[in-house]
């Protein structure tokens, strides 16, 4: 008998199936991967396991833990369940903790609403448990509250919670997309180490997790169960052609020929540029330090680095979204500066920028014509309003979206149609710059590389020049001609995208590169994550920021910071930059 | 939170100086004085009375004069009860508005919060929808409606409560105004508590608190009241402004020789001085409280303590 | 769309219509007069006959007439005062909102300052001290209901100016009139709308207040409030004289709360979709 035999499994809301005649098994002490798009029904599958659906949903079929029926089971008797036998882990841990609430007294109700200790046994359960999910100082920290916690640190709770009551099963649902490379290959790690001999049903959009991870996969199509099976036999002949197609567009730092570099003129420099936020009080917060940065035309030039390291800042200031505290911007031979409002018609027209939640992009009161027509309105006045619309449409066309959607809304649209909706409105005025922010971080592999693709074909066709902000380092490997990658504010690497992923110069562009897993049981290889996490801007680290976390750190690291110089044709910002073999796990 | 509370403290100061300040300007531009409607004085007669009550002096002086007695806990002479103060009537009226004022708040509390929670809990039921209409009804009945129709239907037609005050004794007489002078912040909260209450229910981390095993009553008591209760902190503040407001019409009705009685009689007497007083009284007594409605807020949310 | 919402709106604007109409035309159809007074038919209990649906009140004047004069006085005094705290309320917290900074702090924290004051005393005050006219009850209640409205026009002018399909105008280069026209305005409206539903019945409640104390309406003219006042004094003899007006008033406070609620609901169903 395995641990959870889940038969015939449907959940449907108002008739619609969003699961639909599901069964698999999870047997002891095994780790399953479930990997498909979003709304595939993943999530819903897992609250089913626990019986903690919403009331509105229609659940049938069967669920049976360690022989026990969940579908139809009473809520006392689920009590008994949860947490005993099945533990949890959820994404949005900012959410998914109570932020009223000491994160030792979360964890001790588990405890105590089981009876499995009380008083002082209690809490040094819960310390103990902290210390084991790696939670520096668990005395002090019991009493903080999730907000004065770091993401990693937040999952670290949730596990701690999941994993105190001793189930035999542990559901973790998405628990490292909302962090940092680095921080999600700590948290994997963890994952591994501390389950002992609990099973583990791992839910991720994410291939390279499960290749990794998982003995065997379950691969969710719209609501269906359409491939399983061990993890490298299902990786080396997917059963199914929705499983082949997600292998297809699942992007990999570890092969593919790198864009050939563009010669063409620099048409935008940045120079010593910094950004700085007031943070309360007189205290500051520098958010970029001291960056350089060229862009050339029909180039595509990555920012990479963990969130907070500013990249999003730097692009902003030069956009004129935000203020720079100084620092040289030089557009087409001309100074680039001051507030948007203030910059000139042509400037304005030459600069577009697409974000990473297409929906909160668009007017939600405005019709989609209305939308990507806007700026003719703004930039052209004197077209009538049928050549308008046509251009409209020509540029709907280009992003693949035909006339039906002139009169839509955007909640009437998909996060992808939506986000090409927000492509449409940034070039139908034919800008030299595209600036995208983590553009296409929130979509579904198959709709990112389509967008990828015309973004592509729209460098090509027009010479645009692209800056591509992203924290997924194997998509930037596909598409970006140079790299810049950042740490804390500071530009740590610039190179060429071969230099970059081949050769990295800089410990930390070494430690991202291997923090990405890879899609390909074969090839996956597991590495040491990088150590600790990224430092307080408002108190950053002596010396070399990255210090603290460097596996190379000398004592000069701690005293000086390292000026930014070029070594081999790389720009790079560490002491020891030629002085060290820093070979990535996949060249 | 020593910090946040002695910040808050600071912040009460300006907003109590412009209650003073409005409140004396308001009643010294005032065109006549307050005995104009008296049978005609002889003419040293009222300057007496005007040096008397210091009424012949600059507006700055009597500014001055006024806030030095005002920081001694003296408020003046009553122009109407010729024989006391202003301070005394305060002292004398104000036990038994506190009296009604406080049952009522607690009245409103807990009939109000344990409605809305039972509606929220059982959300779309037919007792949520009764609740809810309940409620509804409250809070769009005036005070000033729900006491004379609550004295004619229980008191003047059934004779199952007295209808006034003096000559009733017991717990009797309390009843009805309590009761009405509660009823539309019973509703309010209720409606309060409901709504938040669904919308920390619904929250992701109450999900995860089921997922480890709690009952729905350890979860309700220990991770969504606190939150759920944030709201309904903060209308305590208007909320005991407006039974501050309604303690007036219900003494009025009910006949009880509270401060709010004082208060009507002043105002519709004319007596400057009474008024002034209560006014400024009452001012200090809610910038006061929703001080400290504002201190148990950063108890209960860490996120305000912290900022 | 949220039915539910979209019939406690149709159903409560319908009964506010008709009381408004029937204020309006009533007293014109009525062949009584609301000044008249008849010592012969004082205390009358309401009758058809002679047209005296609501009875006479201890001058012999016909309530029906007076009643719905109330209603006219009530409803024109809330909703213009409504209109008036609408118009002071969404301008400050548009240019706090949108101007931000220090201006912004500034400003809120004189809002924030007069909130705390008890404001229905200060009124009570300025109606002793001055002798209460229209003018005044505007100001009185103008000076209560802006604050709210203020607030939340500049929460919302605040986080939409953030949004980021604002700065994506901004970027195109939308004029800062043309932004607020086109992207603030239109997703304010219906927060807006609601809020200006409840402040018509808290204007009611003020007016209505003050005139059952006695410091608002004067006689001869009339509100709901003050013929509540006159009802309670003759309730134990003529109870319809209090049972009526304070009907009425509660059914229309009941109205344009339902009515709030129901287009707060219809509003976030459509946010939600
Ligand atoms: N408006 C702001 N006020 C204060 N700090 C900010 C503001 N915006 C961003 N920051 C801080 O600046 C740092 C860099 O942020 P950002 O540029 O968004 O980084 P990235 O885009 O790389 O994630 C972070 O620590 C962030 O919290
Ligand atoms: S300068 Fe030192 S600490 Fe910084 S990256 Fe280089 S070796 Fe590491
Ligand atoms: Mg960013």
């Amino acid at each position: 008998m395995s641990l959870l035999e889940v038969s015939g499994l449907s959940i449907r809301y108002a008739g619609a199936a969003v699961v639909n005649d599901i069964s698999f098994t999870v047997d002891e002490g095994e780790s399953v991967g479930i990997v498909g798009e979003s709304g595939s029904g993943k999530s819903q599958t897992a609250l089913a396991l626990l019986g903690l659906l919403p009331k509105q949903a229609d659940v049938s079929g069967s669920v049976k833990l360690g022989g026990e029926e969940i579908i139809g089971a009473t809520e006392q008797a689920l009590n008994k369940l949860r947490a005993r036998r099945v533990g949890i882990v959820f994404q949005d841990t900012m959410q998914a903790l109570n932020p009223y609430m000491q994160i030792g007294k979360q964890v001790r109700q588990v405890l105590l609403q089981h009876q499995l200790a009380a008083g002082d046994a209690a809490d040094r359960r819960v310390m103990e448990m902290l210390r084991r999910v790696g939670l520096p100082d668990p005395e002090r920290q019991f009493r903080a509250y999730p907000h004065q916690l770091s993401g990693g640190m937040r999952q670290r709770v949730m596990l701690a919670s999941a994993l105190i009551a001793e189930p035999d099963l542990l559901i973790a649902d998405e628990p490292t997309t909302a962090l940092d490379v680095t921080v999600q290959a700590q948290i994997l790690e963890l994952l591994e180490d501390i389950r002992d001999n609990t099973a583990l049903l791992l839910i991720t959009h994410d291939l390279g997790i499960v290749a990794g991870r998982c003995e065997r996969m379950l691969v969710f199509e719209k609501g269906r169960l359409v491939d399983a099976g061990p993890t490298t036999s299902l990786f080396a002949s997917p059963g199914h052609a929705h499983t082949r197609a997600l292998l297809d567009v699942a992007p990999r730092i570890d092969r593919g020929t790198f864009p050939a570099p563009i010669k063409a003129s620099t048409i935008l420099s940045v120079e010593a540029a910094e950004v700085v936020y007031e943070a309360g009080g007189s205290a500051q917060l520098r958010a970029v330090i001291d960056v350089d940065l060229s862009l050339r035309k029909g180039e595509t030039l990555a920012v990479v680095g963990e969130s907070g390291s500013g990249k999003s800042s730097l692009v902003r200031a030069i956009l004129g979204l935000i203020p720079m505290h100084s620092g040289r911007v030089v557009y087409a031979g001309e100074a680039l500066d001051g507030p948007v409002e203030t910059r000139s018609i042509a400037q304005k027209r030459d600069f577009q920028l697409v974000y990473q939640d297409p929906v909160a992009a668009l007017n939600p009161q405005m019709r989609v014509q209305s939308i990507v027509g806007e700026p003719l309105s703004v930039h052209e006045p004197s077209l009538s309003s049928q050549e308008r619309i046509a251009r409209v449409i020509t540029t709907l066309q280009k992003v693949g979206l035909d006339d039906n959607y002139l009169r839509r809304y955007p909640h009437q649209l998909s996060g992808g149609q939506a986000q090409r909706v927000a492509i449409a409105r940034a070039l139908i005025l034919e800008p030299s710059v595209l600036v995208c922010d983590e553009a296409v971080a929130a979509l579904d592999g198959s709709v990112r590389a389509q967008v990828l693709a015309l973004l592509r074909t729209e460098q090509n066709k027009t010479g645009l020049s692209i800056i591509f902000i992203s924290h997924d380092l194997a998509v930037v490997r596909s598409i970006s001609h140079r790299v810049l990658v950042m740490y804390m504010g500071h530009l740590v690497e610039f190179a060429d995208c071969e230099k970059i992923f081949a050769a990295p110069r800089h410990p930390y562009t070494r430690a991202l590169l291997d923090a990405v897993p890879v899609p390909d049981p074969v090839v996956s290889v597991r590495v040491a994550p990088l150590k600790g996490e990224v430092g307080s801007l408002l108190s950053p680290p002596s010396g070399c920021v990255f210090h603290p976390r460097c596996g190379y750190a000398k004592e000069i690291c701690s005293e000086r910071a390292p000026e930014p110089r070029d070594v081999g044709g790389s720009r790079v910002a560490c002491h020891r930059a030629d002085d060290i073999e820093l070979t990535p796990q996949h060249p | 939170m020593l910090r946040y509370t002695l910040l808050r403290l600071l912040g009460a100061i300006p907003t109590l100086l412009l209650v003073i300040v409005l409140a004396f300007l308001m009643v010294h531009a005032a065109p006549g004085g307050p005995f104009d409607d008296e049978r005609v004085l002889p003419a040293d007669v009222e300057a007496n009375i005007a040096k008397a009550y210091h009424l012949d002096e600059s507006l700055p002086k009597q500014f001055v004069r006024y806030m030095s007695g005002l920081l001694r806990g003296d408020l003046g002479p009553s122009y109407r009860y010729r024989d006391h103060t202003v301070s005394e009537l305060i002292r004398s009226g104000f036990p038994l508005s506190l009296q009604l004022g406080a049952m009522a708040i607690t009245l409103a509390l807990l009939a109000g919060v344990s409605a809305g929670t039972v509606a929220a809990l059982r959300q779309d039921s037919l007792l949520d929808r009764v609740i809810m209409s309940f409620a509804m009804t409250g809070i769009s009945i005036p005070v000033f409606v729900i006491a004379p129709v609550l004295v004619l239907l229980l008191a003047v037609k059934v004779h199952w409560l007295p209808a006034g005050w003096s000559g009733s004794a017991g717990a009797a007489k309390f009843v009805l105004p309590v009761f009405t002078l509660a009823l539309p912040q019973i509703a309010y909260i209720a409606r309060l508590t409901r709504a938040s209450m669904i919308d920390v229910l619904g929250r992701d981390f109450i999900r995860t608190a089921r997922a480890q095993g709690l009952s729905t009553s350890t979860l309700v008591r220990v991770h969504a009241l606190k939150p759920a209760m944030l709201p309904v902190l903060s209308y305590m503040g208007p909320a005991i402004a407006a039974i501050l407001t309604g303690s007036v019409v219900v003494e009025e009705v009910f006949g009880i020789p509270g401060l709010g009685q004082f208060f009507v009689r002043g105002a519709l007497n004319r007596d400057y001085t009474l008024v002034l007083g209560i006014v400024i009284f009452y001012a200090t007594l809610i910038v006061f409280l929703n001080l400290l409605v504002d201190i148990l807020y950063g108890v209960i949310d860490p996120r305000v303590r912290y900022k | 769309m949220n039915l539910a919402g979209n019939r406690t709106v149709a159903v409560s604007s319908s009964i506010l219509l008709f009381v408004t109409m029937l204020a309006v035309v009533g007293p014109w159809i009525s062949p009584h007069e609301y000044l008249t007074t008849d010592f012969s038919r004082i205390l009358l209990a309401p009758a058809a006959t002679n047209m005296q649906f609501f009875g006479t009140d201890d001058l012999g004047r016909d309530l029906f007439v007076r009643t719905m004069l109330g209603i006219r006085v009530t409803l024109l005094i809330a909703v213009v005062a409504s209109m008036v705290s609408l118009v002071i309320g969404v301008a400050y917290g548009a240019i706090a909102g949108y101007v931000g900074g220090r201006v912004d702090a500034v400003m809120m924290r004189f809002v924030d300052t007069l909130y705390a004051l008890p404001f229905i005393f200060l009124v009570i005050l300025l109606m002793v001290a001055f002798e209460s006219n229209f003018f005044l009850i505007f100001v009185a209640i103008g000076a209560i209901n802006w604050l709210d409205m203020a607030r939340i026009v500049r929460g919302q002018t605040l986080s939409l100016r953030e949004r980021e399909f604002v700065e994506a105008a901004r970027l195109i280069g939308v004029s800062t009139p043309r932004i607020i026209l086109r992207h603030i305005a239109p997703n304010m409206l219906g927060i807006v709308v609601v809020y200006l539903t409840l402040t018509i019945p808290q204007a009611i409640l003020v007016e209505s207040f003050l005139s059952f104390l006695g410091l608002g309406i004067q006689e001869p003219q009339t509100s709901l409030g003050a013929l509540v006042d006159a009802g309670v004094n003759q309730m134990e003899g003529a109870s319809w004289m209090l049972l009526i007006p304070a009907t009425l008033l509660a059914l229309i406070l009941m109205c344009f709360n339902f009515l709030g609620d129901g287009l707060r609901d219809v509003f976030d169903a459509r946010r939600k979709s």
